[in-house]
Protein backbone atom coordinates (compact mmCIF):
# COMPACT_ATOMS: atom_id res chain seq x y z
CA UNK A 1 0.00 0.00 0.00
CA UNK A 2 1.56 3.33 -1.06
CA UNK A 3 1.48 6.54 0.96
CA UNK A 4 -1.38 8.88 -0.04
CA UNK A 5 0.68 12.01 0.42
CA UNK A 6 4.02 11.37 -1.31
CA UNK A 7 2.74 8.42 -3.39
CA UNK A 8 6.19 6.85 -3.33
CA UNK A 9 6.90 5.19 0.03
CA UNK A 10 5.16 2.14 1.47
CA UNK A 11 2.47 3.18 3.97
CA UNK A 12 2.85 2.21 7.62
CA UNK A 13 0.18 4.36 9.26
CA UNK A 14 -3.43 3.69 8.39
CA UNK A 15 -6.14 6.13 9.32
CA UNK A 16 -9.74 6.78 8.46
CA UNK A 17 -11.24 10.22 8.39
CA UNK A 18 -14.95 10.76 8.41
CA UNK A 19 -16.06 13.74 6.38
CA UNK A 20 -19.77 14.56 6.49
CA UNK A 21 -20.60 11.04 7.53
CA UNK A 22 -18.54 9.34 4.83
CA UNK A 23 -15.39 7.56 5.81
CA UNK A 24 -12.26 7.91 3.76
CA UNK A 25 -9.02 5.99 4.28
CA UNK A 26 -5.71 7.77 4.58
CA UNK A 27 -2.54 5.71 4.42
CA UNK A 28 0.72 7.40 5.24
CA UNK A 29 4.36 6.45 5.00
CA UNK A 30 6.64 6.92 7.91
CA UNK A 31 8.14 10.26 6.97
CA UNK A 32 4.79 11.79 5.98
CA UNK A 33 3.16 10.55 9.18
CA UNK A 34 6.00 12.19 11.11
CA UNK A 35 5.52 15.42 9.21
CA UNK A 36 1.81 15.36 10.08
CA UNK A 37 2.71 14.25 13.56
CA UNK A 38 0.41 11.25 13.72
CA UNK A 39 2.77 8.49 14.90
CA UNK A 40 1.65 8.57 18.53
CA UNK A 41 -1.83 7.03 18.86
CA UNK A 42 -2.63 8.95 21.99
CA UNK A 43 -0.86 12.06 20.77
CA UNK A 44 -4.04 13.75 19.54
CA UNK A 45 -2.14 14.93 16.48
CA UNK A 46 -4.64 14.10 13.78
CA UNK A 47 -5.76 17.69 13.59
CA UNK A 48 -3.27 18.95 11.06
CA UNK A 49 -3.91 16.03 8.81
CA UNK A 50 -7.68 16.33 9.01
CA UNK A 51 -7.55 20.09 8.74
CA UNK A 52 -5.21 19.77 5.80
CA UNK A 53 -7.31 17.25 3.91
CA UNK A 54 -10.72 18.83 3.70
CA UNK A 55 -12.08 20.12 6.94
CA UNK A 56 -9.79 23.14 6.89
CA UNK A 57 -11.80 24.90 4.25
CA UNK A 58 -14.76 25.01 6.60
CA UNK A 59 -12.91 27.45 8.80
CA UNK A 60 -12.49 29.93 6.01
CA UNK A 61 -16.22 30.13 5.31
CA UNK A 62 -17.00 32.05 8.49
CA UNK A 63 -16.90 35.83 8.73
CA UNK A 64 -13.43 37.16 9.46
CA UNK A 65 -12.83 39.55 12.30
CA UNK A 66 -14.22 37.66 15.31
CA UNK A 67 -11.94 38.02 18.32
CA UNK A 68 -12.15 36.03 21.57
CA UNK A 69 -12.91 38.52 24.36
CA UNK A 70 -11.06 36.37 26.90
CA UNK A 71 -7.78 35.56 25.16
CA UNK A 72 -7.67 37.78 22.05
CA UNK A 73 -7.48 34.86 19.64
CA UNK A 74 -8.71 35.58 16.10
CA UNK A 75 -10.06 33.52 13.26
CA UNK A 76 -6.82 34.11 11.36
CA UNK A 77 -4.91 32.56 14.27
CA UNK A 78 -7.13 29.50 14.11
CA UNK A 79 -6.61 29.16 10.38
CA UNK A 80 -2.88 29.35 10.88
CA UNK A 81 -2.52 26.88 13.78
CA UNK A 82 -5.59 24.63 13.72
CA UNK A 83 -5.73 25.16 17.50
CA UNK A 84 -7.84 27.51 19.61
CA UNK A 85 -6.66 30.12 22.11
CA UNK A 86 -8.74 29.20 25.16
CA UNK A 87 -11.93 27.37 26.11
CA UNK A 88 -14.02 30.52 25.57
CA UNK A 89 -12.98 30.57 21.90
CA UNK A 90 -15.47 27.74 21.31
CA UNK A 91 -18.29 30.26 21.78
CA UNK A 92 -16.65 32.89 19.57
CA UNK A 93 -16.49 30.88 16.33
CA UNK A 94 -19.48 28.54 16.71
CA UNK A 95 -20.60 28.08 13.08
CA UNK A 96 -17.17 27.31 11.70
CA UNK A 97 -16.47 24.91 14.55
CA UNK A 98 -19.78 23.11 14.19
CA UNK A 99 -19.10 22.13 10.59
CA UNK A 100 -15.54 21.17 11.45
CA UNK A 101 -16.69 19.01 14.37
CA UNK A 102 -19.34 17.41 12.21
CA UNK A 103 -16.65 16.54 9.70
CA UNK A 104 -14.20 14.89 12.08
CA UNK A 105 -16.32 13.32 14.83
CA UNK A 106 -18.95 10.65 15.22
CA UNK A 107 -21.54 13.05 16.60
CA UNK A 108 -21.98 16.72 17.47
CA UNK A 109 -23.08 16.28 21.09
CA UNK A 110 -21.07 15.10 24.06
CA UNK A 111 -22.70 12.11 25.77
CA UNK A 112 -19.84 11.13 28.10
CA UNK A 113 -18.59 12.21 31.51
CA UNK A 114 -20.08 15.24 33.24
CA UNK A 115 -17.91 16.85 35.94
CA UNK A 116 -19.61 16.81 39.35
CA UNK A 117 -19.84 20.58 39.61
CA UNK A 118 -21.44 20.78 36.15
CA UNK A 119 -23.75 17.94 37.04
CA UNK A 120 -25.19 19.96 39.90
CA UNK A 121 -25.86 23.01 37.80
CA UNK A 122 -27.37 20.89 35.01
CA UNK A 123 -29.66 19.17 37.53
CA UNK A 124 -30.59 22.57 38.88
CA UNK A 125 -31.43 23.80 35.40
CA UNK A 126 -33.58 20.73 34.66
CA UNK A 127 -35.41 21.02 38.00
CA UNK A 128 -36.05 24.73 37.51
CA UNK A 129 -37.37 24.15 34.00
CA UNK A 130 -39.76 21.41 35.07
CA UNK A 131 -41.09 23.50 37.99
CA UNK A 132 -41.62 26.45 35.66
CA UNK A 133 -43.49 24.27 33.15
CA UNK A 134 -45.73 23.01 35.98
CA UNK A 135 -46.30 26.58 37.12
CA UNK A 136 -47.30 27.66 33.61
CA UNK A 137 -49.78 24.79 33.47
CA UNK A 138 -51.20 25.59 36.89
CA UNK A 139 -51.74 29.24 35.93
CA UNK A 140 -53.28 28.21 32.63
CA UNK A 141 -55.64 25.85 34.50
CA UNK A 142 -56.34 28.63 37.06
CA UNK A 143 -55.20 26.31 39.87
CA UNK A 144 -53.83 29.16 42.00
CA UNK A 145 -53.28 27.08 45.10
CA UNK A 146 -50.95 24.77 43.18
CA UNK A 147 -49.31 27.77 41.51
CA UNK A 148 -48.52 29.31 44.88
CA UNK A 149 -46.88 26.07 46.08
CA UNK A 150 -44.82 25.83 42.88
CA UNK A 151 -43.72 29.47 43.19
CA UNK A 152 -42.49 28.72 46.74
CA UNK A 153 -40.60 25.68 45.48
CA UNK A 154 -38.90 27.73 42.78
CA UNK A 155 -37.99 30.41 45.33
CA UNK A 156 -36.53 27.79 47.66
CA UNK A 157 -34.37 26.07 45.02
CA UNK A 158 -30.67 26.40 45.93
CA UNK A 159 -29.11 29.16 43.84
CA UNK A 160 -27.04 27.97 40.88
CA UNK A 161 -23.33 28.15 41.56
CA UNK A 162 -23.91 28.17 45.32
CA UNK A 163 -22.33 24.72 45.74
CA UNK A 164 -18.79 24.41 46.99
CA UNK A 165 -16.00 24.92 44.45
CA UNK B 1 11.66 9.84 43.47
CA UNK B 2 14.27 11.08 40.99
CA UNK B 3 14.77 10.33 37.33
CA UNK B 4 17.25 7.50 37.91
CA UNK B 5 14.56 5.73 39.92
CA UNK B 6 12.55 5.63 36.70
CA UNK B 7 15.34 4.91 34.23
CA UNK B 8 16.81 2.17 36.43
CA UNK B 9 13.63 0.06 36.42
CA UNK B 10 11.35 -1.13 33.68
CA UNK B 11 7.74 -0.06 34.24
CA UNK B 12 5.41 -2.45 35.99
CA UNK B 13 3.49 -2.82 32.76
CA UNK B 14 6.51 -4.52 31.13
CA UNK B 15 6.62 -7.25 33.77
CA UNK B 16 2.90 -7.56 34.33
CA UNK B 17 0.66 -10.17 32.84
CA UNK B 18 -2.66 -8.63 31.97
CA UNK B 19 -5.25 -10.62 30.08
CA UNK B 20 -4.21 -11.71 26.59
CA UNK B 21 -0.71 -10.40 27.27
CA UNK B 22 0.84 -12.75 24.72
CA UNK B 23 -0.66 -10.78 21.84
CA UNK B 24 -1.63 -7.50 23.48
CA UNK B 25 1.51 -5.94 24.96
CA UNK B 26 -0.08 -2.95 26.66
CA UNK B 27 -3.20 -0.81 26.96
CA UNK B 28 -3.16 2.97 27.30
CA UNK B 29 -5.77 5.63 28.03
CA UNK B 30 -5.04 9.35 27.76
CA UNK B 31 -7.35 12.17 28.85
CA UNK B 32 -6.98 15.86 27.93
CA UNK B 33 -8.17 18.57 30.34
CA UNK B 34 -7.88 22.37 30.39
CA UNK B 35 -8.57 25.12 32.90
CA UNK B 36 -11.63 27.23 32.09
CA UNK B 37 -10.95 30.48 30.21
CA UNK B 38 -7.20 30.24 30.62
CA UNK B 39 -5.11 30.47 27.44
CA UNK B 40 -4.06 27.04 26.10
CA UNK B 41 -0.29 26.33 26.38
CA UNK B 42 0.37 27.12 22.71
CA UNK B 43 -1.26 30.56 23.02
CA UNK B 44 -0.35 31.50 26.62
CA UNK B 45 2.48 33.91 27.38
CA UNK B 46 5.38 32.48 29.35
CA UNK B 47 4.27 34.00 32.67
CA UNK B 48 0.71 32.73 32.17
CA UNK B 49 2.02 29.29 31.30
CA UNK B 50 4.13 29.16 34.46
CA UNK B 51 1.14 30.31 36.56
CA UNK B 52 -1.07 27.56 35.11
CA UNK B 53 1.70 24.98 35.59
CA UNK B 54 2.10 25.84 39.28
CA UNK B 55 -1.65 25.73 39.86
CA UNK B 56 -1.99 22.26 38.29
CA UNK B 57 1.27 20.76 39.55
CA UNK B 58 0.40 21.52 43.17
CA UNK B 59 -2.85 19.55 42.85
CA UNK B 60 -1.30 16.68 40.87
CA UNK B 61 1.60 16.32 43.34
CA UNK B 62 -0.94 15.90 46.15
CA UNK B 63 -2.84 13.05 44.51
CA UNK B 64 -2.69 9.89 46.64
CA UNK B 65 -1.84 8.00 43.40
CA UNK B 66 1.24 10.21 42.99
CA UNK B 67 2.84 9.42 46.35
CA UNK B 68 6.67 9.32 45.95
CA UNK B 69 6.26 10.19 42.26
CA UNK B 70 8.84 11.58 39.89
CA UNK B 71 7.81 15.22 39.52
CA UNK B 72 10.07 17.36 37.34
CA UNK B 73 10.05 20.62 35.43
CA UNK B 74 11.08 19.86 31.88
CA UNK B 75 13.95 22.35 31.92
CA UNK B 76 15.50 20.30 34.73
CA UNK B 77 15.66 17.07 32.71
CA UNK B 78 18.47 16.22 30.28
CA UNK B 79 17.65 15.50 26.63
CA UNK B 80 18.59 11.85 27.23
CA UNK B 81 16.29 11.49 30.25
CA UNK B 82 13.41 13.00 28.28
CA UNK B 83 14.11 10.55 25.45
CA UNK B 84 13.99 7.63 27.87
CA UNK B 85 10.57 8.82 29.07
CA UNK B 86 9.49 8.90 25.40
CA UNK B 87 10.78 5.36 24.78
CA UNK B 88 8.87 4.23 27.87
CA UNK B 89 5.71 5.88 26.43
CA UNK B 90 5.47 8.04 29.56
CA UNK B 91 5.59 11.35 27.68
CA UNK B 92 5.03 12.31 24.03
CA UNK B 93 7.74 13.43 21.62
CA UNK B 94 6.06 16.84 21.58
CA UNK B 95 6.28 17.09 25.36
CA UNK B 96 9.96 16.09 25.35
CA UNK B 97 10.61 19.14 23.17
CA UNK B 98 9.17 21.49 25.86
CA UNK B 99 11.17 23.33 28.48
CA UNK B 100 10.28 26.12 30.96
CA UNK B 101 6.57 26.21 31.73
CA UNK B 102 5.97 22.47 31.39
CA UNK B 103 6.34 19.52 33.76
CA UNK B 104 5.98 15.75 34.00
CA UNK B 105 4.76 13.67 36.94
CA UNK B 106 5.11 9.84 36.89
CA UNK B 107 4.11 7.40 39.64
CA UNK B 108 6.81 4.95 40.85
CA UNK B 109 5.20 1.95 39.10
CA UNK B 110 5.23 3.96 35.83
CA UNK B 111 1.58 3.15 35.23
CA UNK B 112 0.29 6.72 35.58
CA UNK B 113 1.82 9.82 34.03
CA UNK B 114 0.82 13.47 33.76
CA UNK B 115 2.06 15.94 31.19
CA UNK B 116 1.41 19.51 32.30
CA UNK B 117 1.30 22.10 29.50
CA UNK B 118 1.75 19.82 26.54
CA UNK B 119 -0.77 20.90 23.88
CA UNK B 120 -3.44 21.01 26.60
CA UNK B 121 -2.99 22.18 30.18
CA UNK B 122 -3.12 18.61 31.43
CA UNK B 123 -2.83 15.28 29.70
CA UNK B 124 -2.96 12.29 31.98
CA UNK B 125 -2.24 8.75 30.98
CA UNK B 126 -2.73 5.32 32.46
CA UNK B 127 -0.72 2.37 31.13
CA UNK B 128 -1.44 -1.33 31.78
CA UNK B 129 0.02 -4.63 30.58
CA UNK B 130 -2.15 -6.77 28.30
CA UNK B 131 -5.67 -5.89 27.27
CA UNK B 132 -6.97 -3.80 30.16
CA UNK B 133 -8.50 -0.69 28.65
CA UNK B 134 -11.39 -0.73 31.11
CA UNK B 135 -9.10 -1.01 34.12
CA UNK B 136 -6.85 1.73 32.77
CA UNK B 137 -9.85 4.03 32.28
CA UNK B 138 -11.27 3.28 35.71
CA UNK B 139 -8.08 4.46 37.41
CA UNK B 140 -7.85 7.57 35.25
CA UNK B 141 -11.53 8.41 35.76
CA UNK B 142 -11.02 8.28 39.52
CA UNK B 143 -7.92 10.50 39.32
CA UNK B 144 -9.79 12.93 37.05
CA UNK B 145 -12.69 13.11 39.52
CA UNK B 146 -10.29 13.97 42.34
CA UNK B 147 -8.61 16.63 40.20
CA UNK B 148 -11.84 18.26 39.06
CA UNK B 149 -12.88 18.89 42.66
CA UNK B 150 -9.88 21.21 42.94
CA UNK B 151 -9.40 22.48 39.38
CA UNK B 152 -12.07 24.18 37.27
CA UNK B 153 -11.87 22.18 34.04
CA UNK B 154 -13.33 23.69 30.89
CA UNK B 155 -16.51 21.79 30.04
CA UNK B 156 -19.39 22.67 27.72
CA UNK B 157 -22.90 21.13 27.89
CA UNK B 158 -22.90 20.36 24.15
CA UNK B 159 -19.19 19.85 23.41
CA UNK B 160 -18.00 18.24 26.64
CA UNK B 161 -14.37 18.78 27.63
CA UNK B 162 -12.87 21.66 25.64
CA UNK B 163 -9.39 21.15 24.20
CA UNK B 164 -6.83 23.21 22.30
CA UNK B 165 -7.54 21.21 19.16
CA UNK B 166 -11.16 20.66 18.09
CA UNK B 167 -10.38 17.06 17.11
CA UNK B 168 -10.14 16.16 20.83
CA UNK B 169 -13.29 17.78 22.30
CA UNK B 170 -15.98 15.69 23.94
CA UNK B 171 -14.44 12.96 26.05
CA UNK B 172 -10.91 14.27 25.41
CA UNK B 173 -9.99 10.58 25.48
CA UNK B 174 -7.62 8.47 23.39
CA UNK B 175 -7.58 4.76 24.08
CA UNK B 176 -4.99 2.51 22.44
CA UNK B 177 -3.54 -0.97 22.63
CA UNK B 178 -0.21 -2.24 21.34
CA UNK B 179 -0.60 -5.61 19.64
CA UNK B 180 2.01 -8.11 18.40
CA UNK B 181 0.84 -9.71 15.13
CA UNK B 182 3.72 -11.72 13.61
CA UNK B 183 1.54 -14.50 12.17
CA UNK B 184 -0.82 -12.09 10.41
CA UNK B 185 2.25 -10.38 8.90
CA UNK B 186 3.89 -13.69 7.90
CA UNK B 187 0.60 -14.96 6.49
CA UNK B 188 0.15 -11.68 4.55
CA UNK B 189 -3.27 -11.10 6.07
CA UNK B 190 -2.31 -7.94 7.92
CA UNK B 191 -3.51 -5.48 5.27
CA UNK B 192 -6.98 -7.01 5.30
CA UNK B 193 -7.15 -6.69 9.05
CA UNK B 194 -5.96 -3.09 8.95
CA UNK B 195 -8.53 -2.16 6.34
CA UNK B 196 -11.34 -3.79 8.30
CA UNK B 197 -10.33 -1.91 11.45
CA UNK B 198 -10.10 1.37 9.51
CA UNK B 199 -13.60 0.90 8.15
CA UNK B 200 -15.10 1.17 11.61
CA UNK B 201 -13.34 4.42 12.43
CA UNK B 202 -10.34 3.16 14.37
CA UNK B 203 -6.71 3.92 13.54
CA UNK B 204 -3.83 1.45 13.16
CA UNK B 205 -0.22 2.52 13.38
CA UNK B 206 3.07 0.68 13.13
CA UNK B 207 5.30 1.03 16.17
CA UNK B 208 7.87 3.85 16.37
CA UNK B 209 7.76 4.06 12.61
CA UNK B 210 11.41 4.53 11.84
CA UNK B 211 11.29 2.30 8.79
CA UNK B 212 8.78 2.02 6.03
CA UNK B 213 6.99 -0.97 7.53
CA UNK B 214 5.73 -1.68 11.01
CA UNK B 215 8.75 -2.71 13.08
CA UNK B 216 8.80 -5.79 15.22
CA UNK B 217 5.32 -6.75 13.91
CA UNK B 218 3.97 -4.33 16.51
CA UNK B 219 0.87 -2.25 15.81
CA UNK B 220 -1.13 0.26 17.80
CA UNK B 221 -4.90 0.35 17.51
CA UNK B 222 -6.73 3.44 18.78
CA UNK B 223 -9.96 5.46 18.57
CA UNK B 224 -10.00 8.40 16.18
CA UNK B 225 -13.02 10.35 17.35
CA UNK B 226 -13.82 11.79 20.77
CA UNK B 227 -17.23 13.49 20.38
CA UNK B 228 -20.61 11.75 20.17
CA UNK B 229 -19.83 8.57 22.12
CA UNK B 230 -19.47 7.86 25.83
CA UNK B 231 -16.04 6.89 27.20
CA UNK B 232 -17.33 3.39 28.00
CA UNK B 233 -18.75 3.01 24.48
CA UNK B 234 -15.43 3.92 22.87
CA UNK B 235 -13.60 1.48 25.14
CA UNK B 236 -16.12 -1.33 24.58
CA UNK B 237 -15.91 -0.89 20.80
CA UNK B 238 -12.11 -0.84 20.82
CA UNK B 239 -11.90 -3.84 23.17
CA UNK B 240 -14.22 -5.86 20.95
CA UNK B 241 -12.17 -5.07 17.86
CA UNK B 242 -8.93 -6.00 19.62
CA UNK B 243 -10.44 -9.30 20.78
CA UNK B 244 -11.32 -10.03 17.17
CA UNK B 245 -7.76 -9.17 16.08
CA UNK B 246 -6.43 -11.56 18.77
CA UNK B 247 -8.57 -14.35 17.35
CA UNK B 248 -7.36 -13.66 13.83
CA UNK B 249 -3.74 -13.71 15.01
CA UNK B 250 -4.32 -16.99 16.89
CA UNK B 251 -6.00 -18.55 13.89
CA UNK B 252 -3.10 -17.41 11.71
CA UNK B 253 -0.66 -19.04 14.17
CA UNK B 254 -2.55 -22.32 14.12
CA UNK B 255 -2.70 -22.25 10.36
CA UNK B 256 1.07 -21.54 10.07
CA UNK B 257 1.89 -24.39 12.47
CA UNK B 258 -0.39 -26.63 10.51
CA UNK B 259 0.42 -25.72 6.91
CA UNK B 260 3.87 -24.11 6.97
CA UNK B 261 5.70 -25.41 10.04
CA UNK B 262 8.99 -25.34 8.09
CA UNK B 263 8.70 -21.64 7.25
CA UNK B 264 7.84 -20.84 10.85
CA UNK B 265 10.67 -22.88 12.35
CA UNK B 266 13.10 -21.39 9.83
CA UNK B 267 12.13 -17.80 10.76
CA UNK B 268 12.38 -18.49 14.49
CA UNK B 269 15.61 -20.48 14.13
CA UNK B 270 17.27 -17.76 12.03
CA UNK B 271 16.17 -15.08 14.50
CA UNK B 272 17.74 -17.15 17.29
CA UNK B 273 20.94 -17.70 15.33
CA UNK B 274 21.42 -14.06 14.39
CA UNK B 275 20.49 -12.57 17.77
CA UNK B 276 22.83 -14.88 19.68
CA UNK B 277 25.79 -14.48 17.29
CA UNK B 278 25.82 -10.85 16.13
CA UNK B 279 28.38 -8.21 16.96
CA UNK B 280 26.52 -5.28 15.43
CA UNK B 281 22.80 -4.78 15.13
CA UNK B 282 20.56 -1.87 14.12
CA UNK B 283 17.46 -1.15 16.17
CA UNK B 284 15.04 -2.14 13.43
CA UNK B 285 16.70 -5.50 12.82
CA UNK B 286 16.72 -6.19 16.56
CA UNK B 287 12.99 -5.47 16.89
CA UNK B 288 12.10 -7.64 13.91
CA UNK B 289 14.17 -10.59 15.15
CA UNK B 290 13.04 -10.25 18.78
CA UNK B 291 9.49 -10.40 17.47
CA UNK B 292 10.14 -13.96 16.25
CA UNK B 293 11.65 -14.99 19.58
CA UNK B 294 8.54 -13.64 21.27
CA UNK B 295 6.37 -15.61 18.84
CA UNK B 296 8.54 -18.69 19.48
CA UNK B 297 7.94 -18.31 23.22
CA UNK B 298 4.16 -18.03 22.68
CA UNK B 299 4.35 -21.24 20.59
CA UNK B 300 6.56 -22.97 23.21
CA UNK B 301 9.62 -23.33 21.01
CA UNK B 302 11.32 -21.57 23.95
CA UNK B 303 10.69 -21.98 27.69
CA UNK B 304 8.26 -19.54 29.31
CA UNK B 305 11.13 -18.06 31.41
CA UNK B 306 12.52 -16.40 28.29
CA UNK B 307 9.46 -14.13 27.96
CA UNK B 308 10.55 -11.45 30.42
CA UNK B 309 14.16 -11.03 29.15
CA UNK B 310 12.89 -10.83 25.57
CA UNK B 311 10.26 -8.21 26.49
CA UNK B 312 12.89 -6.23 28.37
CA UNK B 313 15.13 -6.27 25.30
CA UNK B 314 12.39 -4.55 23.25
CA UNK B 315 12.86 -1.60 25.61
CA UNK B 316 16.57 -1.82 26.45
CA UNK B 317 17.76 -1.88 22.84
CA UNK B 318 16.18 1.48 21.99
CA UNK B 319 18.67 4.32 21.40
CA UNK B 320 18.21 6.40 24.58
CA UNK B 321 18.14 3.33 26.81
CA UNK B 322 21.42 2.16 25.24
CA UNK B 323 23.10 5.51 25.78
CA UNK B 324 21.91 5.58 29.36
CA UNK B 325 23.40 2.14 30.02
CA UNK B 326 26.70 3.26 28.47
CA UNK B 327 26.52 6.52 30.49
CA UNK B 328 27.75 8.51 27.52
CA UNK B 329 26.75 9.64 24.07
CA UNK B 330 27.33 6.91 21.50
CA UNK B 331 27.82 7.06 17.77
CA UNK B 332 25.45 5.00 15.64
CA UNK B 333 28.17 2.35 15.17
CA UNK B 334 28.87 2.15 18.88
CA UNK B 335 25.15 1.86 19.57
CA UNK B 336 24.79 -1.06 17.14
CA UNK B 337 27.69 -2.90 18.68
CA UNK B 338 26.50 -2.28 22.26
CA UNK B 339 22.99 -3.39 21.25
CA UNK B 340 24.35 -6.69 19.86
CA UNK B 341 26.38 -7.20 23.03
CA UNK B 342 23.40 -6.64 25.35
CA UNK B 343 21.26 -9.02 23.32
CA UNK B 344 23.94 -11.75 23.23
CA UNK B 345 24.44 -11.42 26.94
CA UNK B 346 20.75 -11.49 27.81
CA UNK B 347 19.97 -14.44 25.52
CA UNK B 348 23.04 -16.44 26.60
CA UNK B 349 20.96 -18.93 28.56
CA UNK B 350 18.20 -19.17 25.94
CA UNK B 351 18.26 -22.73 24.50
CA UNK B 352 17.91 -23.30 20.75
CA UNK B 353 14.28 -23.53 19.59
CA UNK B 354 12.75 -26.93 20.36
CA UNK B 355 10.26 -27.90 17.69
CA UNK B 356 9.38 -31.24 19.32
CA UNK B 357 8.13 -29.59 22.50
CA UNK B 358 6.15 -27.07 20.49
CA UNK B 359 4.34 -29.78 18.55
CA UNK B 360 3.31 -31.55 21.74
CA UNK B 361 1.63 -28.49 23.18
CA UNK B 362 -2.12 -28.22 22.65
CA UNK B 363 -2.41 -24.77 21.15
CA UNK B 364 -0.39 -21.69 20.32
CA UNK B 365 -1.09 -19.94 23.62
CA UNK B 366 -2.21 -20.53 27.15
CA UNK B 367 -4.81 -17.84 27.54
CA UNK B 368 -6.67 -17.90 24.29
CA UNK B 369 -10.37 -17.10 24.19
CA UNK B 370 -12.87 -19.57 22.71
CA UNK B 371 -11.99 -20.40 19.12
CA UNK B 372 -13.61 -18.33 16.42
CA UNK B 373 -16.30 -20.11 14.44
CA UNK B 374 -15.93 -18.49 11.07
ZN1 LIG C 1 4.69 9.60 2.15
ZN1 LIG D 1 -10.19 32.44 23.64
Amino acid sequence: MLCDICKSNEASVFLTQIIDGKSQNVNLCDSCSKEYNVTDPTGFALADLLLGLGAGQEIQKGAAGSVCPICGFTQADFKKTGRLGCSACYDVFPEQLTSLLKAVHKGTHHTGKIPARQHQSLLHRDRLKSLQDDLDHAIHDEDYEKAATLRDQIRDLPKEGAHAV
Amino acid sequence: MNISGITGNPGEWVKGDGSNHQIVISSRIRLARNLREMPFPGWAKKAERIGILEQIKKVVDNLPEMKSALSEYLQDLSALDKQILVERHLISREHAAKSTGSAVVVNPAQTLSMMINEEDHLRMQSLRPGLQLRGAYKLLDRVDTTLESQLDFAWHPQLGYLTACPTNVGTGMRASAMVHLPALVLGEQINQVIQAVNKIGLAVRGLYGEGTEAMGNLFQVSNQTTLGEKEEEIIARLTKVIETIIQHEENARISLLDKKPGVLLDQIGRAYGILTNSWSMASKEALNLLSFIRLGTDLRFFPEESRLPVDELFMETQPAHLQKSASRKLSAEERDSLRAEIIRHKLKSLPAPDSVKAKQSPGPSGDKPAPNDE
